[in-house]
């Protein structure tokens, strides 16, 4: 008997449960209608044979339990009743299947007016590429990707120098356009989902995999991971925006094209740690949320570094070293006012953490033009081979280190000092052996270098910080 | 020396320990399942405790709280469902059921069981190693499975691999013995379809197993080659934080199809058994035959066979060819025909029975309630069209609790209710035993139920936090916190039934040989519990089927299966040999 009116009683909660409850679908957003539907068909049958069987339990318990005079019927089989449950059950099930197979064929088969986009995924953040004027996407493969390359495209694919790459989480599609969606992993299995849209796709390294749909309505939509990545899977976010189709052409436009990516990065000005930086803000994600453009889910980093930022709880910070640092390894501990705190913790070395600061700092400061026809000091000094000689951290080698030398008294070999200086340091350029460092020997061969890339070589020089104990002086 | 005496044993140590008795193994088998069931229950509360009240445990952090998603899903599922229903059930309930005196191969009986715990604890030594289990989720999906950003990358996947391959070796020398002694060792009369439904359950399932775990096993010892000796089975040309691998043209999406070739049988490997004794429970406590029997059968050998052509529902949106969707979608679907026959008959059974309300009968009962949700839902994920919104979602989640954790749970317990009083001669208490009962039935409910509808609202499954997302009303974090309270108080109930387990041994009711009335062969054992060899100086003889209950013209209300006699009148045709 208790059972029996619990199971009333369950069976009804759960039917009331299912219309009181406050969590829903939420509001659809794409062509997927015809996916809510069969749902909707599938809800009620299973809805009715829900109620129907533990009613039928609850009576039959109730109406036939144990009573000392009773004795249970004996009827083994009954061939008709069984046949018409199972007649009865088939229909049910063609009921459910033939339209969820309909629409799943439209699934299948991608509008031949969709345009296509790539998404790539990769621990734990999105990248997305449109092909560009030719409607073409260049060839893209792992093997290709690099730090001036994150999509992996090859440099050589006469379509792929159009393709427009956007490297954060942020992207726009238009309203109403039907959109093949294709998509690959950089690294493990993701997956490309949007609970508005309803579909959802995985995306599996060494594969292609696509879906469409379209978009219905214009807001602004939170992509998530739905297919497990690792430790980072619960914070691999994205967020797409639906516009009306004017908005989304300015804003394609506006996207950085391979091409133009390869040339920005070749003439990136950055130091050796920076360079570093460069390469772990990449390989870790930040520049999935942050990049150097304004974003809405991080801070963006142009002109970061000695900024003042409010916080969130109010207080005036100057964005220098320590608040990075602090920033990158405590992520919540001081958000920036306007920002979810959503940064997961990194685990990175102390060296590590010092690179993409100077990174920030370096790609991130508007610098005046460069001397040196373009080219840094530090460059000319790495690609001239200057730095196999002479250090920059003080380390002996062939020849005397940079560090602090510049303005420093120095004994040469022929007994006399000299100062340090900018005339100095560009005899030694471009006659090494003019006046040689005491206990160097004079083995330095003439630099084939103009006059403007000796100075933005003896800027460099000039610009590495003294030693420790010196900085006083 | 006669047959008999074979089966006498000789030490305390071959009787317990080195034992080769098909009751001991079983004994063996069922308390090393359920000691590993117990860990993977507190690794459920503790990841309930981070979902419920997300921050407030210190030490449950990413890292650790994917480890015990994978260790609880990979141990319910194998290490204690599996292992319980064949190993524990399957081992004590054959040979009493057939009338055979044990398994036809003891000794390789004894070494499943030792082989078995050899895997257990290479299983749980993970825990004890530098980074700790692994933590890529019970599917162990390839390439995160072995690279760096998932938890146990190292060491944890390796001994989970090796374990997982251990296990199989115990369950392929337990499964032969099981499949032969039923073909091979039943006794005279006893025609396979004269079978009780627990042997056919538990037969037709021991099939799979042995047909679908050489899946595992060999993607389990491909993936060990992909991890340590450099093959590429399922790893393509990748990146691992950012840096490129020596890895080129394997496929991940290969492993998933041989996973899910085991895993969905897999699913069966667990309910069939569930489904064999749920009948024979039912029929026994409302005094009535299994209503259809042939038809009930047939529908545990359709959908064994079908079980194996109906995997890739699991992988819907795994990125395989989109036109497999069609075939495993009609497939999945026509699984539900037999499933849904089976269910009519285990309702039309109470139907003008005689109803006893035991402790075997409500859990019987709930498991119908219960597997009715989990197998109606799985009607919604195997539509492939209808699976796209809800894949990888909390409907998924809460689908495969209600249909393959707590249905066949809900039978072990009704299992353990109704064969105790054979196993030990006392019965269990029954004040204890109702505490349980209603704790578990109603209190899985409420974790279960409700969570179809985080599914539906979006929230995805194998999220450590939900902060942030503003899709996700904060209303669903109050019911998070419900289900996390659900959760813990069903997870301390169960230690009411370990209680009496221990406390019944001891001090339960003398039970007598057949306290149920049942008719089965094991009831009708010279001493209860039954000794070394199973029968008396003779083997029982079966002139009838399993389900005479409350035949008309006999004043007691069941008939044994070795009382001879005419067949009964209602006997149906097809079951008389």
């Amino acid at each position: 008997m208790g059972f029996a009116l619990v199971l009333i009683i369950l069976v009804v909660g759960s039917v009331l449960f299912h219309f009181l409850s406050p969590w829903t679908m939420t509001p659809l957003a794409s062509n997927w209608g015809s996916i809510d539907i069969t749902l909707a068909i599938t809800l009620i049958i299973t809805g009715v044979v829900f109620i129907a069987i533990n009613f039928f339990i609850a009576y039959a318990v109730i109406k036939f339990r144990h009573q000392p005079d009773r004795k249970a019927d004996y009827q083994p089989e009954n061939k008709k009743l069984e046949w018409w449950l199972t007649l009865g059950t088939s229909l049910g099930i063609i009921a459910m299947l033939a339209p969820g197979l309909i629409v799943y064929a439209d699934f299948v088969n991608v509008p031949e007016e969709a345009y296509e986009l790539e998404i790539v995924g990769q621990q734990w953040s999105w990248g997305f590429r449109f092909p560009g004027e030719d409607g073409r996407f260049g060839k893209s493969d792992i093997r290709h990707i690099a730090v001036d390359n994150p999509f992996g495209i090859n440099p050589l694919d006469e379509a792929g120098q159009d393709d427009r790459l956007i490297s954060s989480n942020q992207i726009l599609l238009p309203v109403d356009r039907p959109v093949k969606m294709l998509m690959r992993s950089k690294d493990v299995l993701h997956d490309f989902y949007i609970p508005h849209f309803r579909v959802k796709m995985d995306m599996v390294p060494g594969h292609v995999s696509q879906m469409w749909l379209t978009p219905t309505r214009t807001g602004d939509f939170e992509i998530l991971c739905a297919e497990f990545c690792g430790v980072g899977h619960f914070n691999m976010r994205g967020y797409l925006k639906v516009v009306e189709q004017q908005e989304f052409d300015s804003w394609l436009a506006n996207q950085t094209t391979f091409s133009q990516s390869l040339d920005k990065e070749k003439s990136l000005p950055l130091s050796v740690q920076a360079k570093e930086g460069q390469q772990l803000a990449q390989s870790k994600g930040c520049l999935a949320c942050h990049g150097f453009t304004d974003s809405q889910v991080g801070p963006g980093w142009q002109n970061l570094y000695g900024a003042t930022r409010t916080m969130a709880d109010g207080e005036q910070v100057k964005v220098d070293d320590s608040y990075l640092s602090q920033s990158i390894l405590q992520p919540s501990a001081r958000v920036v006012q306007g920002y979810a705190p959503i940064m997961p913790k990194l685990e990175l070395s102390e060296l590590e953490v010092q690179s993409i600061i100077a990174y920030i700092r370096e790609r991130g400061t508007d610098k005046p033009a460069q001397q040196g026809g373009g080219k840094t000091g530090q460059d000319l000094a790495q690609g001239k081979g200057c730095l196999a000689c002479h250090s920059i951290d003080g380390t002996p080698g062939v020849g005397p280190t940079w560090q602090g030398l510049y303005g420093k008294e120095v004994q040469l070999a022929s007994g006399e000092t000299v100062q340090a200086d900018r005339e100095y340091l560009k005899e030694s350029i471009f006659q090494p052996n003019a006046r040689v460092v005491a206990g160097f020997q004079p083995v330095m061969p003439p630099m084939p270098v103009s006059e403007a890339e000796a100075g933005a070589i003896i800027d460099y020089i000039q610009s590495l910080p003294k030693p420790e104990g010196e900085r006083h002086e | 020396m006669n047959e008999h005496d074979q089966h006498q044993p000789g030490s305390f140590f071959t009787r317990y320990i080195w034992s080769q008795d098909h009751k001991v193994i079983a004994i063996q088998y069922s308390i090393t399942a359920i000691f590993v069931g117990l860990i993977a229950l507190g690794l459920s509360a503790l990841m309930r405790l981070q979902l419920g009240f997300p921050g407030t445990f210190d030490f449950i952090d990413a890292s650790s709280y994917y480890q015990y998603v994978t260790m609880h899903g990979m141990i319910m599922v194998i290490y204690l469902l599996t292992a319980l229903f064949l190993g524990g059930f399957g081992n004590y309930l054959i040979p009493l059921m057939v009338g055979a005196r044990d398994m036809v191969f003891p000794y390789v009986n004894m070494l499943s069981y030792w082989v078995y715990l050899l895997a257990v604890i290479v299983l749980l030594a993970s825990f004890f190693v530098p980074g700790g289990p692994t933590g890529a989720g019970w599917t162990l999906y390839p390439p995160q499975a072995i690279l760096q950003g998932t938890p146990g990358a190292d060491w944890g996947i390796v001994l989970m691999l090796i374990s997982l391959a251990i296990f199989i070796v115990a369950a392929t020398m337990g499964g032969l013995n099981y499949v032969t002694t039923v073909l091979q060792a039943r006794a005279r009369g006893m025609t396979m379809m004269r079978m009780p439904l627990t042997v056919w359950g538990i037969f037709m399932a021991t099939i799979l197993a042995l047909l679908a775990f050489p899946a595992l096993f060999v993607s389990a010892i491909m993936m060990l080659f992909d991890k340590l000796a450099g093959t590429s089975f399922f790893m393509p040309a990748i990146l691992s934080m950012g840096q490129p691998l020596d890895h080129e043209g394997g496929s991940p999406i290969l492993f998933q199809h041989l996973f899910w070739f085991f895993g969905h049988p897999e699913v069966y490997i667990v309910a069939l058994p569930a489904f064999g004794i749920v009948s024979d429970l039912i029929s026994t406590h409302a005094r009535k035959n299994i209503f259809g029997y042939r038809m009930m059968v047939w529908a545990i050998v359709i959908i064994g066979v079908l079980s194996f052509v109906v995997w890739a529902h699991h992988m819907y949106v795994s990125g395989m060819n989109p036109y497999f969707g069609y075939f495993f979608a009609t497939t999945t679907l026509i699984i539900a025909v037999p499933t849904a026959i089976k269910v009519y008959n285990w309702v039309l059974t109470l139907w003008r029975g005689n109803i006893h309300l035991t402790l075997p009968m409500l859990f019987a009962l709930a498991f119908v309630a219960t597997f009715t949700v989990g197998g109606l839902t799985g009607l919604f994920l195997g539509n492939v069209v209808v699976d796209l919104p809800l894949s990888d979602t909390y409907f998924v989640v809460a689908h495969f609790h209600m249909v393959m954790g707590v249905s066949p749970i809900l039978v072990i317990f009704g299992g353990i209710y109704h064969w105790y009083p054979k196993i030990t001669g006392r019965m269990l208490n029954e004040r204890l035993g109702q505490w349980h009962f209603w704790g578990t039935f109603l209190g899985t409910y409420a974790i279960y139920f409700p969570m179809h509808y985080l599914g539906v609202l979006g929230v995805p499954r194998r999220y450590y936090a939900f902060e942030n997302y503003d899709f996700i009303p904060e209303s669903a974090q109050a019911l998070n916190v419900f289900i996390t309270v659900a959760a813990i108080l069903v997870a301390l109930i169960q230690l009411l039934f370990i209680f009496n387990l221990v406390w019944s041994l001891f001090r339960g009711r003398e039970a007598g040989s057949n306290p149920w009335q049942a008719t089965t062969l094991e009831w009708q054992t010279e001493t209860t519990p039954p000794g070394h060899g199973n029968w008396g100086r003779e083997l029982p003889v079966c002139y009838r089927w399993a389900y005479d209950y409350s035949v008309p013209g006999y004043e007691q209300d069941f008939l044994p299966q070795n009382m001879p006699g005419t067949h009964s009148a209602g006997e149906p045709a097809g079951v008389r040999v």
